[in-house]
């Protein structure tokens, strides 16, 4: 709280306020942004937890959904993963590393002609499942996944 | 103040391809410093991008983002000259705003 009173003194303005805010922990980002997938999700320390905070317990498995990652990471720390959704009306889609001490790495939610694709790099301790999220929306949950084997971890260390 | 984005945004058919790096350390909170003490987390919690100044995408991300993270998108309906906003916030309040123009 302290934070938020010294943003608010120094007069940044609302947003700064948001932000500290968020940083304090007292207001959730998910209220702010009002995304599809709460921010609880990821705190979860197990794949099983983090899936039932986003409300996707019951994922179904697709082949609609694309995980391009290598076979074989060399380092961890860098692992480019790129996913794309052929399901209609993806409006998200998140990335979970199955055996991360946080397996939730992002979740984004698409609009206005947004393509429900997105290529990012994450880091993987060990090697694991990289698991491709995809919500529609009618409030239904995909998920895809692949194995890739990694040399030297990311995380830690 | 974090250093600036760099941002890169192309036409591509009726698709613009959208590319940004982040500039930002990404600690995850697990890695420990020469001393043995934990490093605390510092990393990116959410970012918006803005297209011709409609939300395309908000998303939320955890430590697990690689340091100095790249994200692509892909944004239907685009228009070449249309200006792209980025902002991101971290855990620690920290923020940045970037905008480039689709070329």
């Amino acid at each position: 709280m302290d934070a938020l009173r010294r943003t608010l003194l120094k007069g940044a303005g609302a947003t700064g306020a948001i932000a500290a805010a968020v940083a304090a922990g007292v207001l959730k980002p998910s209220q702010v942004l009002a995304a599809e997938i709460n921010r609880q999700a990821f705190e979860a320390k197990d794949v099983a937890g983090a899936l039932k905070a986003a409300g996707a317990g019951n994922a179904a498995e697709s082949k609609d959904i694309v995980i391009r990652a290598p076979d074989i990471a060399e380092n961890g720390a860098v692992v480019p993963v790129e996913i794309v959704s052929n399901i209609p009306n993806t409006i998200s889609l998140a990335v979970v590393v199955d055996k991360n001490p946080f397996p939730l790495t992002t979740a984004f939610d698409f609009a206005n002609g947004a393509v429900p694709e997105m290529a990012l790099r994450v880091k993987m301790g060990q090697t694991s499942l990289v698991e491709a999220l995809a919500k529609t929306s009618d409030g239904k949950f995909y998920i895809a996944k692949k194995e890739v084997k990694v040399t030297v971890g990311g995380c830690g260390g | 103040m974090a250093d600036p984005m760099k941002i890169r945004a192309q036409m591509k058919g009726d698709t613009a391809d959208i590319r940004v790096l982040m500039s930002h350390a990404m600690e995850t909170g697990q890695r420990k410093d020469n001393a043995g003490n934990t490093v605390p987390a510092h990393y990116i919690q959410s970012i918006t991008v803005d297209v011709g100044g409609k939300r395309v995408l908000q998303g939320q991300t955890g430590p697990a983002v690689s340091r100095n993270p790249v994200f692509g998108f892909k944004v239907k309906g685009a228009k070449a000259g249309d200006k792209v906003v980025i902002n991101w916030v971290d855990n620690k309040g920290d923020k940045r705003t970037d905008e480039a123009t689709i070329s």
